[in-house]
């Protein structure tokens, strides 16, 4: 029940319109992810409310079928 | 008798101790890398804190991710607010961050 690099990208774009969202499988297994989510919209805010809005992008799928994904959260420069 | 909910439950856990950390496991044998990392992380700074192993309890283990709105584990709380989890901890520790926070609150260290 592991998510593909495509489904990720997908429902973080679909939540967070106009992100970038660079994903990195990390042991090519499809269940150990690194994502790097560049949004406007994090600007101000606090580093656990921006990692919360890319949860709820995920629709309750982290922690469930996507296992792992180390997350790392920016504005655009 | 029983009669508290987790969330009253939780909130005692968090508002008991400076720092506190969900994790899986215990932290001379966490039960998974991330959770292993934010303890090395804690140990590595001498904070002094108190841990719950959420595998040896499946209410706190579904509690906290709602209390926390936070859907893994580990978990890391000081005095009383949701800092991050892994990979904020992390990313905080190499910022100096975190050792910023824990000296302005004036978090004990082990004797």
């Amino acid at each position: 029940m592991a998510m593909t690099e495509s489904e990720i990208t997908q429902l973080i774009e679909d939540g967070l319109p106009g992100a970038i969202v660079k994903i990195e499988d990390l042991r090519g297994d499809g269940d150990h992810y690194s994502a790097h989510v560049i949004y406007g919209g994090f600007k101000g805010l606090a580093r656990v409310k921006q990692h919360q809005m890319v949860y709820n992008a995920l629709k309750g799928n982290m922690g469930e079928a996507l296992h792992a994904l180390a997350l790392q959260t920016s504005v655009p420069k | 008798m029983n009669t508290q909910s987790i969330s009253e439950r939780i909130e005692g856990y968090v508002k008991g101790d400076d720092v506190v950390l969900f994790m899986k496991g215990s932290p001379v044998f966490p039960q998974c890398g991330f959770s292993a990392t934010v303890g090395d992380i804690l140990g590595h700074l001498s904070i002094k804190y108190q841990s719950y192993d959420i595998l040896q309890d499946p209410e706190l283990r579904d509690g906290i991710k709602t209390y926390s709105e936070w859907p893994t584990i580990p978990q890391l709380y000081v005095k009383g607010e949701f800092v991050g989890g892994c990979d904020i901890i992390r990313e905080m520790f190499e910022d100096g961050e975190l050792q910023k926070t824990f000296e302005n609150l004036g978090i004990k260290k082990v004797d």
